[in-house]
């Protein structure tokens, strides 16, 4: 019972990280179409500015928010200088654009950083246990499912009662019509963008404070898993890419502590068959995004 | 009065196909205008073309003595001109109330804002009933409804209406024409594209007849009701 309870903490840590970058993912999915697989880079920047804060001796709290901002800001550029020229274009296109984005930043990390893993300065706290009764929860675990509840909230709060929220849910579901309503397209696809880079740096804060490394490939894992949670989820649908991302992860963690040993290294494909058999009874995904019902009825 | 709308020698073309092939239109303030014609005949892609949505690739469009030929969509909401598109479109997973802030994204004065508010509600009492509904859970009439009424919300001086009774059960029908004389009244001045001949030309004051992109009639609404052109253009003739 302990060791379940305890792989649950883990999970809901895992699966909270996959859901704010699949989350990211979606944002700027429902509102152009576009799948960035260059949101891993967005990740690893923010990891490298923890790494050059840490190197500088700039407090870690401070250096979190340097972080994020940094990915903001990433996002917004990377937006206005790749994808704005091919917003029209068809979505292998953006595809495509966002693979040569993700290798060409890859390869600037590669050669004016290191092609190696850079270690980055983590507080010792991070690294510590806290004991529960009969359970031990490392610090890092409490720190990132207490930070997805508090994104989460942030982000419904925004998406409900905000102007720029709820102009961005009504560009998910009809774009033409948005811009009719005199909803500007820039607006609300550089918003997207800027939210998928703020959740991208919290999760790198995340995911570099579980390592405390970082490499130019560093994003590549995490968002290819947060790419599998949002198609599990229903690819653009909000709610579907952090429930896909917590069911990615509740599957990863618990085929990890229960496989017998033997089968351990068939865990991937097991848990992509999993994910595979979700798919076959729901094809749209978990909760399908109000865009494709929307062509439905 | 002088023209609020004036279209000279539009053409609209998707890739190959020339949906609207040079057509003059003029609308005046206070005007009821309704645009007819078959289905294809070009009436959707010339009412997307005057907002933006359609790429206008001739031609000129001047609205308030303004050239706003390919101007974004996003700028009609506060020149004045807004389209209620066809099929109705509302938000779905949004609320009725969510919808009709939306309608007033290019307003920033509050008080502007409730008294469109205000005026939305008191055409439609239903909507202020379900205001905190999903606009996907209403009947297709007040969906219609609110359609019109998030148009409403940016107080258009020219207001075009797509199909508003499309689908609609007859006695809907009838409310929808009811609703656009009483925003005549109001000072809207409307564009309306019908598949009811006959109930559109007894509301509006001229009309106009498109056929293969081009426009085949136009006069007072009791010419056109009189011609024989208003007929072949339906049974596709040229």
């Amino acid at each position: 019972m302990d060791l379940f309870l305890q792989q649950t903490v883990n999970a809901f840590a895992l699966g909270g990280t996959y859901a704010l970058l699949a989350l990211g993912l979606a944002m700027v999915f429902s509102t152009m179409g576009l799948i960035n697989f260059a949101h891993g880079e967005l990740m690893t920047i923010a990891g490298y500015i923890l790494m050059a804060c840490g190197l500088a001796g700039v407090p870690f709290a401070f250096s979190i928010l340097l972080a994020i901002a940094a990915a903001v800001l990433a996002a917004i550029v990377m937006e206005r200088i790749a994808f704005r020229p091919v917003r029209n274009a068809s979505g292998a296109t953006m595809l495509v654009t966002s693979f040569a984005v993700s290798m060409i930043l890859q390869v600037l990390f590669q050669n004016f950083i290191s092609a190696r893993s850079q270690a980055v300065l983590v507080p010792e706290i991070l690294s510590e246990s806290v004991r529960f009764g009969g359970l031990v929860i490392g610090v890092n675990k409490i720190a990132a499912i207490v930070t997805t509840i508090v994104m989460l909230i942030f982000l419904d709060r925004f998406m409900k009662h905000h102007r720029i929220g709820i102009a961005m849910r009504a560009a998910a579901e009809d774009f033409s019509v948005a811009r009719l309503m005199g909803i500007r397209a820039n607006t609300v696809i550089a918003g997207a963008f800027a939210l998928s880079g703020f959740l991208a740096g919290v999760a790198a804060v995340l995911w570099v404070s579980q390592r405390a490394s970082v490499d130019p490939l560093m994003g590549f894992t995490p968002v290819l898993k947060a790419f599998i949670a949002a198609i599990l989820g229903g690819l653009g649908s909000l709610r579907g890419a952090v429930a896909g991302g917590f069911l990615l992860g509740f599957i990863e963690i618990y085929l990890a502590a229960y496989l017998p040993s033997g089968m351990q290294e068939f865990r991937d494909p097991i848990a992509l068959c999993l994910v595979v058999l979700v798919l076959i009874f729901r094809p749209n995904g978990l909760i399908p995004s109000p865009a494709l019902k929307a062509e439905k009825v | 009065m002088s023209a609020l709308l004036t279209v000279q020698s539009l053409q609209v073309q998707y890739g190959a196909v020339n949906a609207v092939r040079g057509i003059d239109l003029e609308v005046r303030e206070g005007e009821i205008i309704a645009l007819l014609g078959a289905n294809g005949a070009g009436k959707s892609s010339t009412l997307n073309a005057l907002v933006g949505l359609a790429p206008a690739s001739a031609g000129k469009i001047t609205f308030k003595g303004q050239d706003v030929t390919g101007s974004a969509p996003e700028r009609f909401a506060s020149l004045g001109m807004t389209l209620s598109p066809e099929g109705r479109r509302v938000f779905g997973t949004l609320s009725v109330q969510e919808n009709l802030l939306m309608g007033a994204y290019s307003m920033r004065d509050k008080g502007e804002i409730k008294t469109a508010w205000e005026r939305v509600f008191d055409l439609f009492p239903i909507l202020r009933e379900r205001r905190e509904q999903f606009a996907g859970t209403l009947s297709g009439g007040q969906q219609q409804m609110l359609a019109v009424g998030r148009a409403l919300m940016s107080n258009p001086r020219l207001l075009l209406l797509d199909e508003p009774s499309l689908g609609l059960a007859p006695k809907i029908v009838e409310q929808v024409f009811e609703l656009i004389s009483v925003l005549r009244k109001q000072g809207v001045t409307l564009m309306v594209v019908e598949q009811n001949v006959s109930m559109a030309l007894e509301i509006a004051d001229r009309g106009y007849v498109m056929a293969s992109g081009r426009i085949a009639a136009s006069g007072t609404a009791a010419e056109l009701r009189n011609s024989d052109t208003l007929q072949a253009a339906y049974l596709g003739a040229d």
